[in-house]
């Protein structure tokens, strides 16, 4: 009898829990899912304010044009290229974090590396707008602080627009993100410093090992680990730039080297006409994402023994 | 002898240490300092940037002159309110989600597990998803800043795993009492997990308050407009601004050596954009250095 009872709670109860879910998993389903039919877009030539059926449906058309029209050709070519460029940077600015952290573990007095933690760490929660409000407010041409600055030693004569250049494009954005970044990434490379085994240092002292080589042959291989994942992370958002960043700092002049793939689909998509090519070019971003995610996770697998998802 | 070798070694690089870090350290904090003298400073030599190092001409009637400005103060409540709606919608949420998700007897947990956390590794683009919102009625609408913020795959697993963490027994004796699940997730988990929530807090409600793309793509009712992204419209439209600081300064009032400028206005609205922040951060450190090492440990 009271088997009977029990087992009738049991099948209430987990009906109970999956409806309280419920509601939730809607909400996934709305805003991570749903989403995805407007890939149909990329197969029709749709003009806004139009149901999507009254459009003409144009198959491959806009995928085909990416190779097969000229100008279009040129244009993702020019975006691909700035993704490259800026994702190939982060790459080699990865490893500035690695370092910050090494060289901020050396120091003895904990309230200055703690100062040095706390102000570092703080561009990372500011919003690109106000990074570029920052950048307005330094560099702009006649009474920015850098320009003032440079005046005053005598280096230049007149302010130069430093925002305004199509000069250095790449540098000054990943100058911007490490400025933003690299302070609140080295926070985990700090972490796996301090799980290093103390003894070992301790041995190297007693073997006369300086300071230097303690970093090289204790430090350094220590956190290597933490390194390959997060890298890992990085190959596998590579043509993932975001958009604010460039999207803030762009304008008419160095628009054709700060354009990358995110951008460059608002650009054309939401601000100019070419909504379904926009779609196009989108939709494949997408599919090449999550390839190179399963190739970052592949590589992980084999090098470390652990996934990385 | 090479003993003295070596501690002359260390002393020169303990001074290039320190001194490169301290350089740094300036770099990142000099920005928050410059744009803050600049806004207490006569409003005249700051519109000729001649605030370098130190303020001059000491007056803080540009945070009072600056919430005249049309549009700003409504601006100010959208951007609060999203942060405080979506703050609180996202941690309860993710609480109640991680603890659904570890009853093992939950209709197909392990499939809707999976729906949720697969979320976070692919991505429609941004044209479907504003054809999504748009289709569901979300562009000009405040839910737009709340709801598609709700559930957080990487908050749900956070929370998961820390409850995992604790010891069944105090949640099999209430239940043995009659407790249901609702009571067991109010009374027994919530109160358990605080420091978890206060990390996935601070982190969402940061995210909240510095969202600026969202009103970008679908905003176009000024209503609907947050403090971010005034700013950037402050900075980017030069005659735009200078109209609405035309319009919004009274005749006679100002004295002329203190009138809202477009530079003083973009570098005051800066200043409150950011203060939240700056309020909140040193304390909240640690909780933000605390999400991201747990993140590390399951990632």
């Amino acid at each position: 009898m009271q088997i009977k009872y029990k087992s009738k709670m049991v099948i209430k109860d987990k009906y109970r829990l999956f409806l309280m879910a419920l509601p939730f998993l809607v909400l996934t389903f709305l805003f991570s899912y749903l989403p995805l039919h407007g890939w149909l877009y990329a197969f029709y030539n749709y003009r806004p304010g139009i149901p999507l059926r009254e459009n003409e449906f144009v198959g491959l058309y806009w995928f085909t044009s990416i190779v097969s029209n000229p100008t279009q050709t040129a244009e993702v070519l020019r975006v691909l290229r700035n993704t490259f460029a800026m994702s190939t940077l982060g790459i080699i600015t990865s490893v500035l974090p690695v370092i910050f952290a090494v060289f901020l573990s050396e120091i003895k007095s904990s309230w200055f590396k703690k100062t040095v933690q706390v102000l570092t760490t703080l561009p990372n929660f500011i919003s690109w707008v106000l990074v570029y409000s920052f950048a307005f407010a330094l560099f702009s041409t006649n009474i920015g602080f850098v320009n003032r600055i440079l005046i005053q030693l005598g280096f230049i004569e007149r302010g130069i627009n430093f925002l305004a250049s199509n000069k250095h494009v790449w540098l000054t954005m990943i100058l911007w993100s490490t400025w933003k970044g690299l302070g609140w990434n080295a926070i985990m490379y700090l972490a796996a410093i301090t799980s290093i085994d103390p003894e070992l240092y301790e041995a190297a002292r007693v073997d006369g090992a300086g300071r230097l080589s303690m970093i090289w042959h204790i430090t350094v291989p220590g956190i290597m680990p933490t390194y390959f994942v997060l890298l890992l992370l990085q190959i596998a958002n590579f043509i993932n730039n975001g958009m604010e960043q460039y999207y803030v700092f762009q304008n008419a002049i160095n628009k054709e080297y700060i354009e990358v793939l995110d951008l460059y689909v608002y650009n054309i998509g939401m601000i100019g006409t070419s909504f379904s090519f926009a779609t196009a070019v989108s939709a494949l971003k997408s599919l090449v994402s999550v390839f190179l995610l399963m190739i970052a996770n592949g590589l992980s697998k084999v090098v470390r023994g652990e996934t990385i998802l | 002898m090479k003993r003295r070798n070596s501690s002359r070694q260390d002393k020169i690089f303990n001074a290039v240490n320190y001194s490169v870090f301290l350089i740094y350290t300036l770099i990142c904090f000099f920005p928050f300092y410059y744009l803050f003298i600049n806004t207490i400073s006569s409003n005249e030599l700051t519109g000729l940037g001649l605030i370098t190092f130190y303020p001059k001409g000491i007056h803080f009637s540009n945070y009072i002159q600056v919430l005249k400005l049309k549009g700003l103060p409504n601006a100010a409540l959208v951007s609060l309110a999203r942060t405080i709606a979506g703050t609180f919608l996202t941690v309860f949420a993710s609480a109640f989600l991680g603890f659904l998700f570890t009853k093992k007897e939950m209709w197909g947990r392990k499939f809707w597990y999976r729906f949720v956390v697969i979320t976070m590794y692919f991505n429609a683009g941004i044209l479907p998803w504003f054809i999504t919102m748009m289709n569901l009625g979300l562009t000009n609408n405040f839910l737009a800043y709340v709801l598609p913020y709700i559930v957080q795959p990487f908050y749900i697993i956070l929370i998961k795993t820390y409850i995992e963490s604790i010891p069944n027994s105090l949640q099999e004796s209430a239940q043995l009492d009659g407790a249901g699940y609702l009571v067991v997730f109010f009374r027994i988990i919530l109160p358990l997990i605080t420091p978890i929530l206060a990390t996935v807090a601070v982190f969402s409600a940061v995210n909240q308050w510095n969202s600026f793309t969202d009103t970008l793509f679908l905003m176009t009712d000024s209503k609907y407009y947050t403090l971010q992204f005034v700013l950037y419209r402050y900075l980017n439209e030069a005659t735009a601004i200078a109209s609405i600081i035309k319009s919004s300064q009274g005749p006679v009032s100002t004295n002329l050596q203190n009138m809202q400028t477009p530079t003083s206005v973009r570098m005051t609205v800066s200043m409150i954009v950011v203060a939240p922040i700056l309020l909140v951060y040193p304390y909240f450190q640690r909780y933000f250095v605390k999400g991201i090492m747990i993140g590390a440990i399951k990632g």
